[in-house]
């Protein structure tokens, strides 16, 4: 399980030339008629199923690419299709199709069905759905509604700051992104709801060229929202940023290996959570023992200093949304609190099969996919402490301002993160610049050895989270902490 | 569909170009199974089928893209009109075109096997059923399988430009993976091992199982080690891995555009004198082989480093024509993304020795079994390389304590250099990658105090 920053994305993202219709849940369950939607779950319980369901997505996406001084090319990507899935006994079976005719439908209902293996009598009964309304974030300003010319020229005036930024930069390329996804999400135990999300990003990454080689520098933003995003966020900011990053790192000195004080800054941080054990507490992966956190319920699992929260409802914020892929709302889960595991995070399946309500973190890729657990936004929240102070109780370690993707294996608990900026601390202050390396730790050792959490709490950049090959966005965010201990996986 | 029917569509959009306008259509079809086992049962099983259709306009030297999951005649006229738009918007480059032909003719290679289509369903869940059982008996130490996987796919793939290429292809392929877990203490170790094929009965089962078993009890009581400076003896698969992230940056594309450390080097000797690789997707033998790249030219070899020298870079239309060496067919593109130029059938020659002989080589040394956050830890345009890892210590020459939680550092341009052997164990993987086991020395490893 991975994550990554969003200018890594492998997805070929974004593009929208959306309708400028308002965002509501019931228009976007209306992506298939509510007759053929009854029709097409009671043909796939068919054979005496005990659960079916029915997931459409309709998916519009722009990207603008900027590169070596130019722009590129734009690209406007279309998907829609329908996603059925088939419960019986401990089988579930899946099937989707781009077809959303009647004839198509029943075809892949027929098909999740077969993969099912249900057999018995033909079920008679047909689901009565009844719409619930969900919590459709508004958008101020929806990017279809903006020129094209409008987005190309954000990128033309990064590049240009980023290119006077110093004369040592010597690449830049950046990106602005779109989408709207819009889904329908039905089964037989009655539910008919839908949700309209939109998503806009922006980012940038610059290559310095100096001496001792080449370096690079990026920096992006991203949210659930429109093209507000751009009243909030200056793009000739985080130009300057992404090329002071590059510059900085022209004289940093090889990363230091073996194990040290580590000092995380707010925002970019909270992928160390994510790793160290958002995805341990993912219950798919708990109920299989693939978890370090698994039977850990209720007990003291870190610092009593760490409060992790995964919430789904973050105003604007890239992992937000109204509900999940199963139709639950999102909510707002406490993980951990004072340093005790108090949950697990849940999607329908497993939830229904403790007796609980699943706690709004059922997701997928795509209509193409199969929904498991997943975050959303995940934080730590702010802690007391001056992060002068943090820093300032250091005498020699390693200050992280800002973490690139890592990586986890939740078995072993041990994961991997890497730093794309980072410093030397001696005696309390900040020293040299660090070229990249990558730190690792033990999540449940690591937990235990936060020592001390700042009360500047951030949300970091957009992410996007990979499991079992599919990926979803997904936002998380720390004050500034420090972990007594990691290994720092540097050459010097 | 097949590929006719896709050509036919590709074809059908090509023909509505404008005076001065290029067009070219890339579409696919494919149907895919896949199986998930679980505790003996069937935890999943999903069947899909995809469309996607990628549409590519240019006009006066200027870009536009779209694409669509669906193959739908009205959604192919909204993307083809979407692509012109966008070409509106973008900036003109000499040298930006879709791909000319160039009289290299393509090797035949015949992907596609009809078994796919002719095992069962039943059959295909006999597969990961039995995959996972025979991993969970394999060992008392195993404790469970986080997953067995079965999956297959028959696809075709179709290409048509205004500048007369017409390429399609039908490929199937089909894989099997899964995880094991031991539960070591309070710590759980895991196994993963997989394997790719045509056709199932090409699929080595019994290999599978002993890596996802071996690799995991062979983990039991890991520790984190002392830091040192250690030779890292790689056998073939993450050899693969290694040497495919190193040889997929030598690609026009970041040579041109200034992200490479490999930049001005062609003629210099880049890496150690036993190293050896081409780009050779004509070689049927490798599962990346290919008759026609993404831009629906031929595939041909290409050599990248002979004896340590540097001979080359992997270019698509575009930076052929940039750099003026011309393409050299690596186009790589998805049905729904732009062409850029990638490796394809990466082949390391082989030298001699086998792993054996490099572990019993090694003084101080560490057998790699697992490297986690490619992503994150490895920076192509610094060369920066810093990885998790776990695996078995080499001492004196023998396997000694498994160790984890702990990093091995070096720099993409200095682990060319510092290999230190190259083995006669070649391995034709799934990924395509064929090379043998390698020693790279004096790489930094990170760990306790």
């Amino acid at each position: 399980m991975s994550h990554q920053d969003a200018k890594d994305s492998t997805t070929q993202d974004i593009i929208t030339n959306v309708s400028a219709t308002g965002a509501s849940s019931r228009d976007a369950a209306m992506i298939v008629d509510p007759g053929l939607v009854e029709q097409t779950i009671s043909a796939a319980l068919g054979q005496g199923a005990e659960f079916a369901e029915l997931f459409a997505e309709d998916v519009k996406r722009s990207s603008v690419h900027l590169d070596d001084g130019r722009i590129e090319s734009l690209a406007s990507a279309r998907d829609r299709g329908v996603g059925i899935r088939v419960v019986s006994g401990e089988s579930t079976g899946f099937a989707h199709t781009a077809n959303l005719t009647e004839q198509g439908l029943l075809s892949a209902a027929k098909a999740a069905a077969d993969a099912a293996r249900t057999s018995g009598a033909p079920s008679s009964s047909r689901p009565t759905l009844e719409f619930a309304e969900a919590d459709v974030a508004s958008v101020g300003v929806r990017p279809g509604d903006i020129d094209k010319e409008t987005k190309v020229g954000l990128l033309q005036r990064a590049n240009e700051t980023a290119r006077s930024s110093g004369a040592a930069i010597s690449q830049v390329s950046a990106r602005y992104a779109d989408n709207r996804r819009r889904i329908l999400v039905a089964n037989s135990d009655g539910v008919l709801t839908g949700d309209d999300q939109t998503r806009t990003m922006f980012s940038i990454s610059c290559v310095a060229s100096g001496d001792a080689g080449l370096q690079t520098g990026s920096e992006s933003i991203g949210l659930s929202m429109g093209f507000e995003l751009f009243d909030q966020y200056d793009v000739e900011e985080l130009a300057r940023r992404a090329a002071q990053r590059a510059l900085t790192k022209l004289e940093a000195r090889p990363a230091p290996s073996g194990t040290l004080p580590v000092v995380i800054g707010p925002g970019s941080g909270g992928v160390l959570f994510h790793e160290a054990c958002g995805h341990g507490l993912e219950a798919d992966l708990v109920k299989k023992g693939a978890s370090a956190f698994a039977g850990k319920m209720g007990e003291q699992v870190a610092s009593p200093l760490v409060t992790l929260i995964d919430d789904g409802t973050m105003s604007d914020e890239w992992g937000r949304y109204a509900i999940d892929d199963e139709g639950n709302p999102a909510r707002r889960n406490v993980l951990i609190e004072d340093g005790v595991l108090v949950d697990y995070l849940w999607d329908g399946l497993r939830a229904k099969a403790e007796g609980r309500p699943s706690s709004g973190n059922g997701r997928r890729q795509s209509y193409r996919h199969l929904p498991m657990v997943r975050m959303t936004n995940t934080y730590l929240a702010g802690g007391q402490t001056d992060p002068a102070d943090i820093i300032g109780s250091v005498d020699h370690g390693v200050y992280v301002a800002r973490l690139g993707g890592g990586q986890v294996n939740t078995a072993s608990g041990d994961f991997v993160f890497g730093m794309v900026e980072a410093y030397m601390i001696e005696d309390g202050k900040l020293g040299a610049p660090l070229r990249e390396g990558q730190l690792i730790g033990n999540g449940p050792k690591v937990l235990q050895q936060i020592e001390a959490v700042g009360n500047d709490f951030e949300m970091g950049p957009p992410g996007t989270c990979g499991k079992d090959g599919q990926g979803v966005p997904v936002g998380d965010g720390v004050p500034t902490l420090k972990v007594q201990e990691l290994t720092i996986g540097g050459m010097a | 569909m097949n590929p006719e029917e896709l050509l036919t569509t590709a074809r059908s959009v090509v023909q509505q170009a404008k005076p001065g306008e290029q067009i070219e259509v890339a579409c696919s079809h494919g149907t895919s199974t896949t199986v998930r086992a679980y505790e003996g049962d069937v935890e999943s099983m999903t069947t899909a089928e995809n469309h996607a259709i990628g549409i590519r306009v240019l006009a006066d030297g200027r870009e536009g893209f779209a694409s669509a999951g669906t193959l739908t005649p009205d959604v192919i006229a909204d993307m083809l009109a979407e692509a012109r738009d966008n070409t509106r918007f973008s900036e003109a480059d000499p040298h930006v075109g879709i791909a000319q032909p160039d009289g290299v003719e393509p090797v035949t290679i015949d992907l596609w096997r009809s078994a796919i289509g002719e095992t069962t369903s039943q059959a295909k869940i006999d597969i990961a059923l039995e995959l996972e059982e025979r991993v969970r008996s394999a060992d008392d130490r195993i404790t469970g399988v986080r997953v067995a996987s079965y999956g297959d796919s028959a696809g075709a793939f179709a290409l048509a430009s205004t500048s007369g290429i017409e390429a399609s292809t039908k490929a199937t392929s089909c894989s099997v993976s899964v995880q094991a877990l031991a539960l070591d203490g309070d710590r759980t170790q895991t196994g993963y091992a997989y394997d790719g094929a045509r056709e199932p009965s090409e699929l080595d089962i019994d290999k599978v199982v002993n890596r996802a078993v071996g690799r995991t009890v062979d983990l039991l009581g890991a520790g984190k080690p002392k830091s040192a400076t250690v030779d890292l003896v790689l056998d073939p698969q993450v050899a693969a891995t290694v040497l495919g992230l190193i040889a997929g940056t030598l690609t026009g594309d970041r040579v041109l555009k200034g992200r490479s450390p490999f930049v001005d080097r062609v003629g210099e000797t880049v890496a150690t004198p036993l190293l050896s690789f081409v780009d050779d997707a004509t070689d049927p033998n490798s599962l990346g082989a290919d008759s026609h790249d993404g831009e629906g030219l031929a595939c041909r070899r290409v050599s990248l480093v002979e004896d340590g020298v540097l001979q080359g870079f992997l270019h698509d239309s575009y930076t052929g024509r940039r750099s003026g060496s011309g393409s050299t067919g690596s186009a790589l593109r998805g049905t729904r993304g732009l062409p850029s130029p990638g490796l394809q059938a990466l082949a390391v020659a082989p030298g001699s020795g086998s792993l054996d002989d490099f572990v019993s080589g090694v003084e101080l040394g560490l057998l790699v079994f697992n490297l986690a956050g490619l992503h994150s830890g490895v920076n192509a345009v610094s060369g920066d390389f810093s990885v998790g890892v776990e695996g078995r210590m080499i001492r004196d020459g023998r396997l000694a304590e498994p160790v984890g939680e702990c990093t091995i550092a070096s720099t993409l341009q200095r682990m060319l250099l510092d290999i230190s052997a190259v083995g006669d164990d070649l391995v034709h993987l799934p990924s395509g990658v064929s090379t043998p086991s390698v020693v790279v020395g004096g790489v930094a490893l990170s760990g306790a105090a």
